[in-house]
């Protein structure tokens, strides 16, 4: 890979970054409220508690004035405070973080290697019954809202046959540390990593399938067959490992969405996470903390398109002399 | 020869469409997987448009509900038993559909208006307007869509009408990629050449040969975003950016998750709407992968 494509490349993700910063910016300030009328709702403010309260949440001065500070502001990491916790809310995304990657973690890469072995079985076998219940099963996974899934998983698993707990992390009624404190985590984590892995190998499974057929028909596989190797030689030999390529593109931007894919499933959980985060603060609404989560969410899909992009030219010449 | 005797230019043109589209309805009725969603598709808008005459409106409103008992299962209440209010869940079902639907498709619509001229416009005139045109869609592709579909609701507040516009003005980038790469193919084409020769205006070339030639294009497009956006509808809804007064079915999940359905159990509550949105999802789906199979000759011959 030259170096020029990849300058090119990270001159095209920094442009994009520099595009939705700039945006962010807008977006928020086109909505009209006064954040410090309604957090201090019914409480007598005098003209000095009002002026500094403005200037706490970087609300004084022009837009213009504002846009610079803003630019200032966010190349440091500084997204201003919560409306709701008065916090810093790079502290609060930092914080939220760890259980969302954790999280989303887990079930992307269980999606991706289930939802790759469910696509090889249904284009191997094509038109048979393994196909037939293969594509039935992950079409209909795909179609379901995931949440609606955590919903149902949440009803029958947890609250009726109690084999897991109903949400959060942890249990707040031990305090077990160590070994035991992971082991408590993980049993939260069953059932919305279950969720949500059911949730994403739907495309895994469709992708691989239809990947796997166009390459079935390539001659070098007619080649190979004619050699006289045996079918499971074929498979994963000849077929596989080139049917992977669109798979490992789209691993790499799903692995973009991990920190923001979770929001409405992480709700239904509690698990305290950026996406539990984004559904509280859509109840003030607590515009800096929704500003600071959107910015987080688009640079790390921003990242790791960039990411796949490259990882992508990596493994397929054809793409980066083209 | 008189020529009274020959057909008008019109007239060849339009018989020539309806032939085309009579073929395309013969390739559609013997794919079984597109004729069991266009089925499923039919019942469903027919429910959808028969809601008067199924449920009561009246049994939306709490206030007509406070004499029925509260997550009445429905051997207990008959039906699909009641939510947390009292209120009959097969009423909310029925006009929930009308909302999810509507949504769906007036989003669609305005998405696919938005990413064809987008992307014709682009393509056609190409250079350095198009150029920017494409620069635009390139970044609106990989700003996150439910990030900012969440903020653009949260600032416009919750009503049917910006829902529709947040999901419309968030789902048409990729329209917009696929159509630019289509009219670029088109534009290069000898009739394109031979007609601007001839002295046609960049209006004819653009209504008479290029949208009637993306248009199979746009149509199978349509059938798949749909989908696409009654699920982005559904959790929008769920997270109380929808319209509390018009119900969606994803309205009516985020109901039940905020009155306690799961701790009491009342799947009969939590199972309907899910399930509507699912088989929706899904017929759609089926639909139009067998419109994009008969449409994209790129993907027929695969089919033999």
């Amino acid at each position: 890979m030259s170096a020029r494509f990849i300058s090119r490349k990270v001159l095209g993700s920094l442009a994009t970054l520099a595009f939705v910063v700039v945006f962010n910016f807008f977006l928020f300030r086109v909505v009209e409220t006064d954040p410090v009328a309604s957090l201090f709702r019914g409480k007598e403010l005098t003209q000095t508690q009002r002026a500094e309260l403005t200037r706490q949440f970087g609300l004084d001065g022009s837009q213009g004035e504002q846009f610079v500070r803003y630019l200032g502001q966010t190349a440091s990491l500084n997204f201003g405070r919560s409306y709701s916790t008065n916090q810093p809310v790079w502290e609060e995304i930092k914080d939220k973080a760890l259980p969302t990657i954790a999280l989303v973690g887990v079930a992307a890469i269980l999606s991706a290697v289930l939802g790759v072995m469910l696509g090889i079985a249904a284009a191997w076998r094509r038109r048979t019954k393994t196909d037939y219940a293969v594509t039935g099963f992950t079409m209909s996974t795909y179609s379901m809202p995931d949440f609606w899934l955590g919903m149902i998983l949440l009803t029958v698993f947890a609250v009726g046959l109690g084999w897991f707990p109903v949400g959060g992390i942890t249990d707040p009624a031990s305090n077990a540390t160590g070994f035991a404190k992971l082991l408590d985590q993980a049993q939260h984590m069953v059932l919305p990593a279950v969720t949500l892995t059911l949730a994403y190998l739907g495309e895994y499974a469709i992708v691989m399938r239809s990947s796997l057929l166009d390459t079935m028909r390539e001659d070098y596989l007619i080649l190979a067959r004619a050699k006289g190797l045996r079918d499971v030689m074929v498979r994963n030999r000849h077929a596989v490992p080139n049917a992977l390529l669109p798979v490992v593109a789209l691993m790499a931007i799903n692995f973009g969405f991990v920190l923001s894919g979770a929001i409405a499933v992480e709700a239904i959980f509690s698990w305290p996470g950026l996406g539990l985060a984004t559904y509280e603060a859509l109840k003030g609404p607590d515009l800096p903390m929704l500003q600071g989560l959107f910015l987080v969410f688009s640079a790390s899909v921003i990242l790791f398109n960039l990411i796949a992009d490259l990882l992508y030219a990596y493994l397929d010449p054809r793409v980066r002399t083209g | 020869m008189s020529a009274a005797a020959l057909p008008s230019a019109r007239r060849v043109t339009w018989l020539r469409r309806r032939r085309a589209l009579a073929g395309v309805w013969r390739d559609f009725r013997h794919h079984r997987p597109g004729m069991i969603g266009l089925v499923f598709l039919g019942l469903i808008v027919l429910m959808a448009l028969a809601a008067p005459l199924l449920a009561d409106e009246a049994g939306l409103r709490a206030i007509n509900a406070t004499d029925n008992p509260a997550f009445a299962s429905p051997s207990e209440f008959g039906r699909l038993g009641t939510d947390g209010l009292g209120r009959d869940v097969l009423t909310q079902f029925i006009w929930g559909s009308r909302i999810s639907l509507l949504v769906g498709l007036a989003a669609t619509v305005l998405a696919m208006l938005i990413g064809s001229v987008v992307g014709i416009a682009a393509g056609f005139f190409g250079g350095r307007p198009g150029g920017v045109l494409m620069r635009i869609t390139e970044w609106f592709l990989v700003i996150p869509f439910l990030p900012l579909a969440i903020a653009l609701a949260a600032i416009l507040g919750p009503s049917i009408q910006n829902i529709i516009i947040v999901i419309g003005i968030t789902s048409w980038p990729s329209t917009a990629r696929l159509i630019h790469a289509q009219v670029l193919t088109l534009k290069e084409r000898d009739y394109v050449d031979r007609s601007r020769a001839l002295g046609a205006s960049n209006w004819h070339l653009m209504t008479r040969h290029i949208v009637p030639n993306v248009s199979p294009l746009i149509l199978a497009n349509t059938t798949l975003t749909v989908p696409i956006v009654i699920l982005s509808e559904a959790t929008l809804s769920f997270l109380g950016l929808g319209d509390p007064t018009n119900a969606s079915w994803g309205q009516m999940l985020d109901d039940a998750f905020e009155s306690g359905a799961i701790t009491v159990e009342a799947w009969w509550y939590i199972v309907p709407p899910g399930l509507g949105i699912m088989l929706v999802v899904l017929a759609f789906t089926l639909v139009g992968q067998a419109l994009e199979e008969i449409l994209d000759p790129r993907l027929r011959d695969q089919r033999a």
